[in-house]
């Protein structure tokens, strides 16, 4: 599925401060029922978000006018649980286009990084600082820059970088998925297939 | 050089390595399901390409399947159009596919090794996390996203970075009434939902030699919950065992063949874990948890720890004995209980219902207790008839369902109520993971049968020594 490339984002954040945030929170089993990649932003973080009769709930950060932004902020062990890739897609549905945590679930990110999201893994101090920051001011602004691979809080200049490996790097720079690169050694595949075991 | 049982199987499987990138891995077998592959068929579509070897990918209905009824038409439009899609996408492309209805219909974990599809030494992935459960065979398996189904499909690999390695020993003898549940549950205790990401996990030590098959599934399918990619556990006789004879295991010359590679599957004396980790069967009793992750587990007679007692946030531990309603403190024992579910990929097979029946036999189930009693796979449900299970659970006021997840992820209609407490043989107690505001305890299914005959936590030793007098 193609995404948009990602090179650099200035942006406000939205602040997460919760531990073991799961996919089932991020978005529950029962809105997994379609057949079309569409529409999962509405209930990304449904329970959270919305009363059961369908009123946002006040205290929620999404629904809190404050908080903006193309970066999600979370907190430690971002994205465990269930590997359903729909809380990436709503992820990206909703508008973000990069998760900032200082530790994620493994599916989770893997599945971020096929669908165009940036999972930007910090360190627990500079989390810190990102939150102290948005605290003190909500419309803090952050830049993640790929190709440098450093993330910056814009009004004080701090900085870090992170990790990331060249292919993925550069699929997200590009807009490619894996689909494309496997395809291309198709043949390479096919006759690895013949002497597998079983 | 000395390798490691994942080593061996993962080396054996890399196609390429891409330079500072994933490398590139072949996958033996594929499952399939409704929910996490409509949107990859549709992608192929889009691409304009096939199923490269529609042969390895096998589909079964299970997510979103009522477990009443099976024979009636599905009434909920958005579940029915997925279970359609599944067998429109799965006819199209030549893959088997079984259905609601079909015979060998189960949980797609549960299935898998029932037909001898899961075998040691192969790589399996299916689009749930749960997918680490065929380790229990010796293979690597594990959990992909919908892009990566997509993947597979079009070209039978995916691109993924090798993990770092982890060996869980645990040796010594299992107490009384202790269960492959409670040694899951109590690992993912130490370890936290986090302790072993970015590892592959292998279990050895006498405890999982000692294991039954069913049992190596239960805890090698909780891999997930402390965070691995999988687990793993070195095939034996009793695997061989276990998977001779059945539909899709090899036979014959190939039988043989398969075995002289299945034999080379053990870490080797002296090979590198990038972690080590070892703990006393004799530490382990019965377990439940108490929070909103499956680390929050503990030793069913102890109680609720301080938010003093234990590691990470504070707020984030309060939030989540808020949501449970229970108290830093509290005692497990007598909580009252409306909910049991038997069942999911984890709990749903046979011996699971054995364990169940061991401890309702001649007792009755309370009456402010739901029970959801759900088979892994009509397999399972066929043995629970056949051994005479079905009858003592009749008796002891209980009913049986038809085959799927049911209430391990509540898509269909067994949902726990908000604010209700389930006690649950699964393996996720996230928020609402069982319905909005639903209430989860994990647990064995020893503790879910103590817990549906008195309404609430219970020990199920005590119940057990009564019967035993
Ligand atoms: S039983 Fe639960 S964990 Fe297992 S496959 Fe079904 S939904 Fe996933």
């Amino acid at each position: 599925m193609a995404y948009d490339k990602f090179d650099i984002l200035t942006s406000s954040a939205v602040p997460l401060p919760i531990e073991n945030v799961d996919t089932d929170q991020i978005i529950p089993a029962r809105f997994l029922k379609a057949t079309e990649r569409k529409g999962f932003g509405e209930n990304l973080f449904r329970d959270w978000r919305y009363n059961n009769d369908g009123s946002p709930k006040s205290d929620f950060v999404l629904n809190n006018p404050i908080y903006s932004g193309q970066i999600l902020v979370g907190e430690k062990n971002f994205g465990s649980g269930s590997s359903r890739e729909h809380a990436a897609w709503a992820v990206y549905d909703y508008g973000f286009r990069c998760v900032i945590s200082s530790f994620f679930a493994d599916i989770f990110k893997g599945n971020c990084l096929n669908v165009g999201v940036l999972p930007v893994q910090v360190s627990s101090a500079f989390s810190d600082k990102i939150f102290a920051a948005i605290d003190e001011d909500p419309k803090t602004e952050l830049t993640v820059n790929l190709n440098d691979q450093t993330v910056t809080i814009v009004s004080s200049g701090e900085q870090e970088t992170f990790d990331i490996n060249e292919y993925k790097k550069n699929n997200l720079l590009n807009g490619f998925d894996d689909i494309d690169y496997l395809l291309n050694i198709k043949k390479e595949v096919q006759d690895f297939a013949q002497n597998t075991p079983l | 050089m000395k390798k490691t049982l994942f080593d061996k199987v993962w080396d054996s499987h890399v196609v390429r390595q891409v330079e500072n990138g994933p490398d590139v891995l072949f996958i033996d077998r594929h499952l399939v399901h409704e929910v996490t592959s409509p949107v990859a068929f549709l992608g192929l579509k889009n691409r304009g390409i096939g199923v490269l070897y529609p042969e390895r990918t096998f589909a079964t209905a299970d997510h979103n399947t009522p477990t009443i009824n099976q024979h009636l038409p599905v009434t909920d439009p958005l579940s029915a159009n997925q279970l359609n899609a599944l067998e429109q996408n799965a006819k199209e492309h030549g893959i088997s596919h079984w259905g609601l209805g079909h015979e060998k219909n189960g949980i797609v974990h549960v299935v898998g090794p029932e037909y001898g599809i899961t075998q040691p030494g192969a790589t399996i992935v299916c689009g749930d996390s749960h997918t680490s459960t065929h380790g229990a065979f010796g293979a690597i398996a594990f959990g992909i996203g919908t892009s990566e189904v997509e993947m597979v499909l079009s070209t039978q690999c995916i691109m993924q970075p090798k993990a770092k390695k982890m060996r869980i020993n645990v040796n010594g003898k299992l107490n009384f009434a202790v269960t492959p549940k409670d040694v899951a549950l109590y690992i993912i205790s130490k370890l936290t939902t986090s302790g072993a990401t970015g590892y592959f996990v292998e279990y050895a030590g006498d405890v999982f030699k000692n294991m039954s098959m069913e049992g190596r599934m239960t805890v090698c399918n909780l891999s997930i919950e402390m965070g691995a990619r999988g687990g793993m556990i070195a095939p034996d006789e009793k695997t061989f065992e276990y998977i001779k004879g059945r539909e899709f295991t090899p036979s014959g010359a190939a039988w043989d063949k398969a075995m002289t590679y299945w034999e080379t599957l053990k870490t080797d004396e002296g090979a590198e874990f990038d972690k080590e980790l070892n703990f006393n069967a004799s530490d382990i009793e019965p377990m439940i948890t108490y929070g909103t992750n499956p680390g929050m587990g503990l030793g069913i007679s102890q109680c609720i720890p301080t938010a003093g007692e234990i590691d990470g946030g504070e707020a984030t531990y309060k939030k989540s004995l808020g949501y449970m309603a229970f108290n830093e403190g509290d005692d497990m024992i007598g909580k009252p209980i409306d909910f049991v579910f038997i069942g999911s990929c984890t709990n749903g097979r046979i011996e699971d219902f054995r364990a169940f029946a061991s401890i309702v036999e001649g007792r009755h189930k309370a009456p402010n207790v739901t029970a959801w009693l759900v088979p892994g796979s009509h397999k399972v449900e066929a043995a629970i008839a056949e051994e005479g299970l079905l009858d003592i659970f009749t008796e002891a006021g209980f009913e049986l369902r038809e085959p799927g997840c049911s209430a391990c992820l509540a898509m269909n209609d067994d949902k726990v109520p908000a604010g209700k407490y389930a006690v649950s043989t699964s393996n996720r107690n996230f928020e609402g993971r069982q319905g909005p505001g639903s209430r989860t305890l994990l647990a064995s299914p020893l503790v879910a049968a103590a817990a549906a005959v008195t309404g609430k936590v219970t020990d199920p030793r005590e119940l057990m020594e009564e019967t035993a007098n």
